[in-house]
C-alpha cells in the first residue's frame, strides 16, 4: 500500500511511520504545518507546531529512510479547529480540539488529499487498534486515544492505519531508541498545541473579549459574583469561580451549567453535577449506519468519565440513559460509545439531565 | 531505489565541476593560514591571491575589488547593511533603502532588519508583469528625495522566474542621483555575461555553489571607492571589510569554478537554453493551460538573454505546488516550488505576488532549473510523466 504517515515530530508518529515502512508499505512522511506563524523552537511541552518539531519529524523520516514533506494546513486548521474551539467556548461549551482535528484535518482534508494523490491510507501515531475495520481501544489503557478517534466514520477508518495500538508507550520509546530515532526521549505533548502558553483562558479572552455576566446560585438564583465571560468556565469546574461568599452549608461549589446568551454561570454542590441522561447530536456510527438501541459504556472526555448506559439512536440525535450517575459531563464534549473495547460511535453532547 | 534521478534544481545548487573538486581536494591537504608569515602561510596566501586574481579576471573586476565571503547570504548582508551604515554615517539623512520586490530574502530581510533596528526606511521598487524592475521606477523613487537615499539593491537575474534586469541602466540611474547600487548576481555569474566594471554597479554578490564551485564560498565584488562598514570584526582580512581566516581550499575551488563556468558560459547558455525551450514546449503541449511565468526569454539585455537560460518556471492552474513536487519526486524528478522555505513550508512566492499573480497561481507553481549536467533525456523524463502528475495533483486540488 501507499501510506501517508502524518509525522508531528513526536516519538509516537515516528515509530508509527517506521512500523508502516517495516510492514512493507510505500511510506511518505508528511508534517502538517498548522501554525501560520511557527516559532523557531518548541515552547514547553507542545508537540507539533514549531519549526523544531518539523525538524524533528524530518530527522526521523531521514533515519527511517522515507521521503518527507511539510504541507501547509494552517488555514484549514485555523478555520476548522481553532475558530471552532473559540466559538464553542463562546457558546458555553467545552470542545475537544484534538478530536476536531482528527475529524476535520487528519482524516478529512489530509486524507482527501492523500487519496487524490494516490495514497491508500493515512497512518498516525494514535494509540488505538483497528481490527477488521473496527476501531478498538489500545492495549495501553492509559494512553488509549480511541476517544479522540471516535468521530471517524467507516469510510475514514477504512483508510486509517494505527500501528501503535498493540503496544504500551514504554515499549514504543524503547523501540524508538533501538531504531536510532532521536525523538525517543522527547517528552509527551499535552496541553493544546495551538496555545503555547498553556493559558487557555487568556487565549480565549484575547479572541472573544470581555462578556461579563453573573455567577448565580443554581438553587436560589441569587447572584454570587460576576465574571468576564462564559469562556472561562466548564461544567464541573471548581476553581476560579470568582465567588467570595462561602456556600451556606460550607460545601464547595462547582459550575453546573452555562447559559451563553445571558452569560449566566450556574453554580452549586457536587451532587448537582450528577448526570443520568445525556442527549447528543450529530452521531457518527463506525459501522456506517445507526444501530438498534444497545447497552454500552459511554466515555465523555479524553481520559476517564466512563459509565454504563443504554444508548438509543434517534436519527440525527442519540440519548444515553446512564445506569449510574456521572459527574463533569460538559456540553460540547463528545460522548463515545463502547461495547467492550470496540468503538461503536460517538456524538456531540448537547444537554444533560 | 536505484532508478536514475533527473535533477532539475540547479538554481538551488548545481553539482561541482570536476576540475573544482580536484583543485579544492588538493588544496585541502595543504596546511597554511593565509595570514601567516612563514612558508606555509605564504603558500596559502599565494593560492588565495591567485584565486582572487582569477575570479577578478573572469568577472571584469580588479583583484582588490574581490571580497571573499561565505556565500550569497553573507555578501548580500554585507552589501545592504554595510553600505547603509557607511552612507548614513557620512550623512544622517540617508535612511532610504531601495530594494526591488523580487529580491532574495537575504536582501529583503536585511533591508527589513535595518528598518526595524537601524532607523532605515525601506522602499520596495515595483516590478512589471515579467518581474522586471523598470529604470523609470527607480528614477521616480530616487528623484522624489535623492538626498535621503542610502542604497539601492536590485538582483541581476531572479532566482525564481529567471527574469534578467537591465542592470547597466539601473546603475546609471542610481549614479545619476549619486546613490550606490548593489546587485545580487548569484544566478547570473557563470551563465550570463557579467562584467563588473562595465555594469557600473558598486557591489555585486556571487556564490560558488550556484556555478559549479563549493558551498560556503562566495564573493562580494566591491568597488575600490565604495565605503562599507563591516559585519564581522576581527583580524582585518579582506580590506578590513570582512575579518576571518580565509578558507584557502574553498577559494581555490571557487576560483577554478568561476573561471571555467564563465569561460564556457556562452556555449553552455545556448545548450541549456535549447533544452529549456524544449522542456517548456513539451510541457505546454501536454498541459495546454500551463503558464510560463517571467520574461519569455526572446529578448536581449546587456549582451545576454533576457531570461536565465536554465529557468523554466510554470504555473499549473488548480494544482498545489507541494503536490506536484511530491509526485515528481516519487518519479525521480527533482525540482522546486521555487519559493522560500523556512520550516519547509511553502509560502506563496513573494516574487509571483509582486508580478501580479494571485495566491492560487503562486501556490500552484513549479520551477525546473537546468544546469551543466542536464541532458535531453532529463527533458524526456519530465515530458513522459508531467501529464499524469498534473492530472493527479489537480484531483487533489488546492488545500485552500
Amino acid at each position: 500500500m501507499k501510506v501517508l504517515a502524518a509525522m508531528s515530530g513526536g516519538v509516537d508518529s515516528a515509530v508509527a511511520a517506521a512500523r508502516a515502512h517495516d510492514a512493507g508499505h510505500d511510506v511518505v512522511g508528511v508534517h502538517l504545518a498548522l501554525s501560520q506563524t511557527p516559532d523557531a523552537l518548541r515552547a514547553g511541552s507542545r508537540g507539533c507546531c514549531s519549526k523544531e518539531d518539523a525538524g524533528d519529524a524530518r530527522r526521523a523520516a531521514d533515519v527511517i529512510g522515507i521521503p518527507f514533506y511539510v504541507w501547509d494546513f494552517a488555514a484549514r486548521f485555523a478555520a476548522d479547529v481553532v475558530d471552532d474551539f473559540v466559538a464553542a467556548y463562546a457558546a458555553g461549551q467545552t470542545p475537544n480540539p484534538c478530536l476536531r482535528c482528527n475529524e476535520k484535518i487528519k482524516f478529512a482534508a489530509l486524507l482527501d488529499r492523500a487519496l487524490a494523490l494516490g495514497f491508500d491510507a493515512v497512518c498516525t501515531g494514535h494509540y488505538a487498534r483497528l481490527l477488521g475495520g473496527e476501531l478498538r481501544r489500545a492495549v495501553d489503557v492509559d494512553k488509549d486515544q480511541s476517544y479522540v478517534l471516535s468521530v471517524l466514520g467507516a469510510e475514514q477508518l477504512r483508510h486509517a492505519m494505527f500501528p501503535l495500538g498493540d503496544t504500551v508507550k514504554a515499549d514504543i520509546r524503547a523501540e524508538a531508541a533501538a531504531r536510532g530515532l532521536r525523538v525517543a526521549d522527547k517528552p509527551d505533548s499535552h496541553d493544546i498545541c495551538f496555545i503555547p502558553s498553556g493559558d487557555t483562558r487568556a487565549f480565549l479572552a484575547a479572541r472573544i473579549g470581555a462578556r461579563p455576566g453573573p455567577v448565580v446560585d443554581a438553587d436560589t438564583g441569587a447572584e454570587l459574583g460576576r465574571h468576564d465571560g462564559v469562556h472561562g468556565f466548564t461544567v464541573g469546574q471548581r476553581r476560579g469561580l470568582g465567588v467570595s461568599a462561602p456556600a451556606a452549608d460550607g460545601r464547595p461549589r462547582y459550575v453546573l451549567g452555562i447559559e451563553p446568551v445571558s452569560g449566566t454561570v450556574r453554580v452549586g454542590p457536587a451532587t448537582a453535577l450528577d448526570v443520568r441522561t445525556i442527549d447528543a447530536e450529530r452521531p457518527v456510527w463506525t459501522s456506517g449506519a445507526a444501530p438498534e438501541p444497545f447497552d454500552a459504556v459511554v466515555q465523555v472526555r479524553a481520559h476517564g468519565g466512563l459509565a454504563q448506559a443504554r444508548v438509543e439512536p434517534d436519527g440525527p440525535r442519540v440519548r444515553a440513559e446512564l445506569t449510574e450517575p456521572l459527574r463533569g459531563v460538559a456540553p460540547g464534549q463528545a460522548v463515545a460509545f463502547y461495547v467492550g473495547d470496540r468503538v461503536v460511535g460517538s456524538a456531540t453532547i448537547t444537554t444533560t439531565t | 531505489m536505484s532508478s536514475p534521478v533527473t535533477y532539475l534544481d540547479h538554481a538551488a545548487t548545481t553539482p561541482m565541476l570536476a576540475a573544482a573538486v580536484e583543485a579544492m581536494s588538493a588544496a585541502l591537504s595543504r596546511t597554511g593560514n593565509a595570514s601567516s608569515l612563514h612558508t606555509a602561510g605564504r603558500r596559502a596566501r599565494r593560492d588565495v591571491e591567485e584565486g582572487r586574481e582569477r575570479i577578478a579576471a573572469a568577472v571584469g573586476a580588479r583583484p582588490s575589488e574581490v571580497v571573499l565571503t561565505t556565500g550569497g547570504t553573507e555578501s548580500d548582508n554585507l552589501a545592504v547593511k554595510g553600505l547603509y551604515w557607511a552612507r548614513r554615517a557620512a550623512d544622517d539623512r540617508r535612511r532610504r533603502v531601495l530594494v526591488s520586490a523580487i529580491e532574495h530574502h537575504a536582501v529583503l530581510d536585511s533591508a527589513r532588519w535595518l528598518a526595524e533596528h537601524e532607523g532605515a526606511q525601506v522602499e520596495v521598487l515595483p516590478v512589471d508583469h515579467d518581474g522586471r524592475v523598470q529604470p523609470d521606477a527607480l528614477a521616480a523613487a530616487l528623484a522624489a528625495e535623492p538626498e535621503s537615499a542610502a542604497v539601492v539593491s536590485v538582483m541581476w537575474a531572479n532566482n525564481e522566474v529567471g527574469t534578467v534586469n537591465p542592470i547597466r541602466e539601473l546603475a546609471a540611474v542610481a549614479h545619476r542621483y549619486g546613490v550606490p547600487i548593489h546587485t545580487d548576481a548569484v544566478q547570473a555569474v557563470g551563465i550570463l555575461p557579467v562584467d563588473f566594471a562595465a555594469s557600473g554597479v558598486d557591489a555585486l554578490t556571487l556564490t560558488g555553489h550556484k556555478l559549479g564551485g563549493p558551498y560556503g564560498a562566495g564573493v562580494l565584488l566591491l568597488g575600490r571607492e565604495v565605503p562599507v562598514m563591516p559585519l564581522l570584526h576581527g583580524g582585518l582580512q579582506e580590506r578590513d571589510v570582512r575579518s576571518g581566516t580565509l578558507d584557502t581550499p574553498a577559494v581555490v575551488g571557487l576560483a577554478t569554478a568561476v573561471e571555467l563556468a564563465v569561460e564556457q558560459a556562452p556555449q553552455r547558455a545556448a545548450t541549456i537554453g535549447g533544452l529549456r525551450d524544449d522542456l517548456v514546449g513539451k510541457i505546454r503541449a501536454t498541459v495546454p493551460d500551463a503558464v510560463l511565468n517571467g520574461d519569455p526569454g526572446t529578448g536581449r539585455i546587456d549582451g545576454g538573454p533576457s531570461r536565465l537560460p536554465g529557468n523554466a518556471h510554470l504555473s499549473f492552474p488548480g494544482c498545489e505546488g507541494d503536490s506536484l513536487l511530491m509526485l515528481l519526486d516519487a518519479q525521480g524528478i527533482e525540482c522546486s516550488t521555487g519559493s522560500a522555505c523556512t520550516a519547509g513550508v511553502a509560502q506563496p512566492s513573494h516574487v509571483l505576488l509582486a508580478m501580479g499573480a494571485d495566491e492560487a497561481t503562486a501556490r500552484g507553481s513549479l520551477r525546473f532549473s537546468l544546469g551543466h549536467t542536464t541532458t535531453a533525456a532529463d527533458v524526456e523524463r519530465v515530458t513522459a510523466v508531467i501529464g499524469q502528475v498534473v492530472e493527479r495533483a489537480r484531483r487533489a486540488g488546492q488545500s485552500r
